[in-house]
């Protein structure tokens, strides 16, 4: 090896970026391009009566117009295999009933954008407005309107339950009940959704180029919904401008175009606009947990009991299904600490809003805000430092591999030892003195520490363990090696912003022995890459790296078998290094890898029989997964006079295994935590009693920006994982799982001289006022 | 989020500009740096037949000091934000220093270099700083029409949300400042730098010898435009926090302003005492005078 893993390699990628050369789904231009636009619900609840597309069909430029009926009613259904579960296929087009604004009822294919909007206007509904249900507590009250034949709660599961609880809770010397929630939040990719769908008469093969994560998914959730065989479908992801889980489901608006296109024999193209990208999209995050939990008097936890429902919106999405949040969040609520006894109960509750998707983290940042908070009320009931409560619980360095109630297997991490270095650092660059000084000053201030681990790179050992009749988890790779020697990976992960070109390249070149530069990645493209899972949870450089990874093993085992025929040596004796094969401890017996390569394609037949035609090799990997973790520290500023709350410092000491690249690393850390931090200060999605979405523009629903972030100051900790080919973890999630809690325990901090303390996020200046002023406590 | 169908007209004077406007009818709408009317017609929200694009006439950008016996300021109505903002003319610093001192409070970069000032005038969104301060310092707005020119004071001006004495076939040409303010000063709260404000607060005051002889308060974001409130509590009183802040709880007290996602009404009263106690600590301190 000759150490390119670990290097602060500049990205690949950002050349093209950098200058305006990426190409994505909006740079595509066909000839005869048609455009799409959808006629969307502006009822929460209604039946459709009648659609009339008489005036549209004859407007200007319109090409046709498609309703559920006219395509045949298809729809998407995502499966659990629990008795549990309720299904709720998903119409591609909605024709009886929408079930929350912005649902698709109709679609225009105009011969321009503008035109598709200006027809899609003229399409007249006759809706019949029905009793909406907009939060989970309508949802669930005695009475309450149903969305779908069964009821409102589409998944109902017990996990756990220790039928000691009881016992426990009689006995502890305190217990903590309370109440956590988590507003709804949009994923809000740079780039909405896009697709252009095309029909190829020579491949026989719809084309479609989409804005996704998972282009396999697309394929088959198209395939499945229009009743086509997969071959007949090519999906490909051009660049991709940010998904956050968004785009790590199949849209219906996606389908529809492809059915379009294939009624039309034309190219059809839909791009989302951010009206749609904020209504019409996927959201994700809102949750509630009420919670019970019994501590002993020097500060260990007991026994934990958690009632999580989450809100899921109008439908299942395809393929995780409504239960990818309360199945999160019930398996691995008790996260780094030890807890003896558990129950807990996940529930999907159904409402008139749009379906919630996984949203980066998936219920992690929720539960270990929950986890935090308890910790912190614990403190405060028994008198103990809050740090001295969470080492009382944390899993210890010598208790690896820790199998907890939850009977998850943890692997080796750093859970104590980032805690520790965290609070060193805050000590060294006294954190708690300039907090002191701007108390005295008049303001509030305060900080915020958040302990936790990720699972990450779940393969499907972990998740067959949630019975989705569509199981995820391993991927495949092929690595080749071409007659100049240089390399081309093809993998089904799907990279969109996290900068895969490069780390890829870098994990396969310390295998090769040859420069990461030589090394290319195809990714995203169902007819080149094996059937693969995309790119989401933290999986791609664990799982796809790992698979690429074994793959170039298996080429560099066919270069070594070869130099050694050249250089009559044994293939142990080879190593690939600095793009050439050397034998170990000889300098002048080498010869260069494109040689190598030369000979392999161009001169076979003066190979051995077993040394020919090689050169490439497919690999796949199918990890259990692996926990990363970390520790972050917030400091909050409140201003007493607006009740701005402001990120003034933020630490983030990370333990995510081998770094394969530190700059690659540290910008994901530094997006989620910026997201994460603005999860508790700034994002919600919100609706009126009626299901009116009233957060519809970015005036409204209010994504941070650099003015609103602090510094982040990132440390990295390296246990590697046995569980990875490379010693990595996967960490693509981590700031965003540990920034809500840090802060909001940061803005509790801040207000420890008043009675006020949130359970909640985000907290709002407007909420933090009313609640000072219902305190009766000073401004 | 693509507009309804409008018809485009560029006009190359003001002339052209007012006779389109009469030709066209109430439906057409002047286009200026767009900022405010075009996202409203990509949501549709305003759906103009036509726009008479006035970005291109030439000598509406300037900001300019009255002849040598007025101490006034005038404004072309193209000068963008950004102008204002940059300007290091000893005329506008001195006695208009609140002007670009304030125009740091307006968006962001991009939205300050293509914003105008008259746009933002005849957007009269309630909350936004020129309006504000256009109330403050009794400017006039000049309107140019198809009988010639008038002007309008700033106070008769703004009529409710987003509605102004201005015809349809008025276009706003100059935004004259006729007095100077030496201590005057805006602040405001936003929930992200360069949103538009939840509440802001438009002051200035007459110090001498320590003591305040006079103030104006206006606010916006608390009603359908600039609200002005009484500031007799400033008068004869020393200029000290203390006087601020009773004049900032006096302010709180004497609106109503709406509920909104942003904040609700008794959020909006505690914002209003602060910014106003904030804006007349800043305005009572010497101004920052720049010799020619």
């Amino acid at each position: 090896m000759t150490g390119w893993i670990g290097a602060a390699l500049p990205r690949k990628e950002d050349r093209r970026m950098l200058l305006g050369r990426g190409r994505f789904v909006g740079d595509l231009t066909r000839p005869g391009l048609l455009h799409a636009a959808f006629v969307r619900s502006p009822h929460a609840h209604a039946l459709v009566n009648k659609i009339d597309g008489t005036a549209a069909s004859q407007a200007p430029g319109v090409e046709r117009l498609f309703t559920a009926e006219s395509l045949g009613c298809p729809y998407l259904l995502a499966m659990l295999e629990r008795d549990e579960f309720v299904p709720t296929a998903m119409p591609i087009l909605a024709g009886e009933k929408v079930r929350f604004v912005g649902e698709p009822v109709a679609v225009v294919i105009a011969d321009d954008a503008y035109r598709a909007e200006d027809a899609a206007e003229l399409v007249e509904v006759d809706w019949d407005p029905q009793p909406a249900v907009a939060s989970m507590e309508t949802a669930t009250a005695a009475g309450a309107p149903r969305l779908h034949d069964h009821g409102n709660c589409l998944v109902d599961l017990l996990m756990f339950d220790d039928d000691r609880l009881p016992e426990i809770f009689a006995g502890a010397a305190v217990t903590v009940s309370a109440t956590f929630s988590s507003a709804r939040v949009a994923a809000l990719p740079l780039e909405g959704r896009a697709c252009l769908a095309e029909w190829d008469d020579r491949d026989d093969q719809l084309v479609m180029h989409v804005s996704t994560q998972v282009p396999h998914q697309v394929r088959s959730g198209v395939a499945q919904a229009l009743g086509l065989p997969e071959r007949s479908i090519r999906v490909i992801a051009p660049d991709v401008g940010g998904g956050f889980g968004l785009k790590c489901v199949v849209g219906r608006e996606e389908v529809a175009v492809a059915a379009a296109a294939l009624r039309l024999r034309r190219p059809v193209r839909w791009t989302e606009d951010r009206q749609e990208n904020l209504t019409a999209a996927f959201h994700g995050h809102e949750q509630r947990y009420r919670v019970k939990a019994a501590f002993s008097q020097d500060g260990r936890i007991l026994g934990l009991d958690a009632e999580i429902d989450c809100d899921t919106g109008a439908y299942s999405v395809f393929p995780f299904t409504c239960a990818v949040e309360p199945l999160m969040a019930a398996t691995e609520l008790p996260g780094v600490y030890k807890v003896p006894a558990y129950r807990a109960r996940g529930r999907a509750i159904a409402t008139n809003k749009a379906p919630a998707a996984p949203y980066r983290g998936v219920s992690r940042p929720q539960i270990v805000l929950v986890m935090e908070r308890l910790m912190e009320k614990a403190a405060a009931a028994l008198e103990i430092g809050p740090l001295q409560v969470r080492r009382a619980n944390l899993i210890g360095k010598h208790e690896f591999p820790y199998t907890g109630v939850n009977k998850i297997t943890y692997d080796e991490g750093s859970y104590r030892e980032s805690l520790d270095l965290a609070e060193q650092i805050v000590t060294e660059k006294a954190w708690a003195a300039d907090r002191d000084r701007l108390r005295s000053a008049g303001l509030r201030a305060g900080i915020g520490y958040a302990c936790f681990s990720e699972r990450t790179a779940y393969g499907t050992p972990t998740m067959s363990q949630r019975r989705m009749r569509m199981t995820p988890g391993y991927d495949t790779a092929l690595v080749r090696m071409d007659p100049t020697g240089e390399v081309i990976v093809t993998t089904g992960t799907c990279g969109h912003g996290q900068g895969h070109e490069t780390t890829f390249a870098q994990i396969v070149a310390d295998r090769l022995g040859v420069h990461p530069g030589q090394v290319r990645l195809r990714q995203g493209d169902t007819d080149l890459a094996s059937y693969g899972w995309g790119t989401w949870g933290s999986r791609s450089v664990v799982i796809g790296g790992g698979a690429a990874g074994r793959a170039a093993d298996v080429v560099a085992g066919q270069l070594r078998k070869i130099a050694a025929s050249q250089l009559e040596a044994s293939p142990a004796d080879i190593e690939l290094a600095e793009g050439v094969a050397r034998v170990r401890g000889d300098d002048h017996a080498s010869i260069p890898i494109p040689e190598l390569a030369r000979l392999v394609h161009f001169q076979a037949h003066r190979l051995a029989e077993d040394l020919r035609y090689g050169l490439e090799a497919r690999a796949t990997f199918d990890p259990p997964g692996t926990f990363s973790n970390a520790c972050h520290v917030a400091m909050v500023v409140v201003d007493p006079g607006t009740c701005a709350i402001r990120l003034r410092r933020y630490l983030v000491v990370e333990d995510c295994g081998v770094v394969i690249n530190p700059m690659v690393v540290d910008g994901q850390v530094r997006g989620g935590v910026t997201q994460g931090a603005a999860a508790a200060l700034l994002e919600r999605v919100r609706f009126d009693p009626e299901g009116q979405p009233v957060s519809a523009t970015l005036m409204d629903y209010l994504a941070p920006t650099a003015a609103e972030m602090c510094a982040v100051d990132i440390v990295h900790l390296q246990t590697p994982s046995q569980f990875s080919e490379t010693g990595a973890k996967g960490m693509g999630e981590g700031g965003t799982i540990g920034a809500p809690a840090a802060v909001l325990g940061a803005i509790n901090d801040a207000l420890s001289d008043t009675d006020v303390r949130f359970d909640h996020i985000p907290v709002l200046p407007q909420d933090l006022s009313a609640a000072l002023n219902q305190a009766g406590a000073v401004p | 989020m693509k507009p309804a169908p409008f018809a485009y007209h560029r006009a190359h004077s003001v002339a052209e500009a007012v006779a389109l406007l009469a030709e066209l009818g109430e439906e057409a709408k002047i286009l200026a740096g767009g900022l405010s009317l075009v996202p409203m017609m990509n949501f549709r929200l305003a759906r103009p037949t036509a726009l008479v694009d006035v970005s291109r006439i030439d000598g509406l950008s300037y900001l300019r000091a009255d002849a040598a016996d007025a101490a006034g300021l005038r404004i072309g109505a193209l000068t963008t934000h950004r102008t204002v903002e940059t300007s290091r003319d000893p005329a506008v610093l001195n006695g208009f220093g609140v002007l670009p001192r304030s125009a740091r409070w307006i968006g962001h970069y991009p939205i300050r270099s293509r914003g105008t000032f008259g746009g933002s005038i005849a957007h009269a969104d309630p909350a936004s700083e020129w309006c504000l301060l256009a109330v403050l310092l009794a400017a006039r707005i000049m309107l140019t029409g198809p009988d010639g020119q008038r002007t309008v004071p700033a106070a008769d001006f703004f009529e409710g949300y987003y509605s102004t004495a201005a015809a349809p076939d008025e276009m706003i040409t100059e935004i004259w400042f006729p007095e100077p303010a030496e201590r005057a000063a805006l602040t405001e709260f936003a929930p992200r730098q360069g949103d538009f404000a939840v509440v802001a607060a438009a002051v200035s005051v007459d110090v001498a010898d320590g003591v305040c002889r006079s103030g104006r308060v206006v606010l916006g974001g608390v009603g359908p435009l600039p609200v002005e409130v009484n500031a007799d509590p400033l008068s004869g009183q020393p200029a000290t926090a203390a006087t601020w802040q009773a004049m900032g709880e006096h302010a709180a007290g004497q609106i109503d302003p709406p509920d909104d996602a942003h904040g609700d009404a008794g959020f909006r009263r505690r914002l209003t005492a602060t910014l106003v106690s904030r804006a007349l600590a800043e305005a009572s301190q010497p101004g920052d005078e720049v010799q020619a």
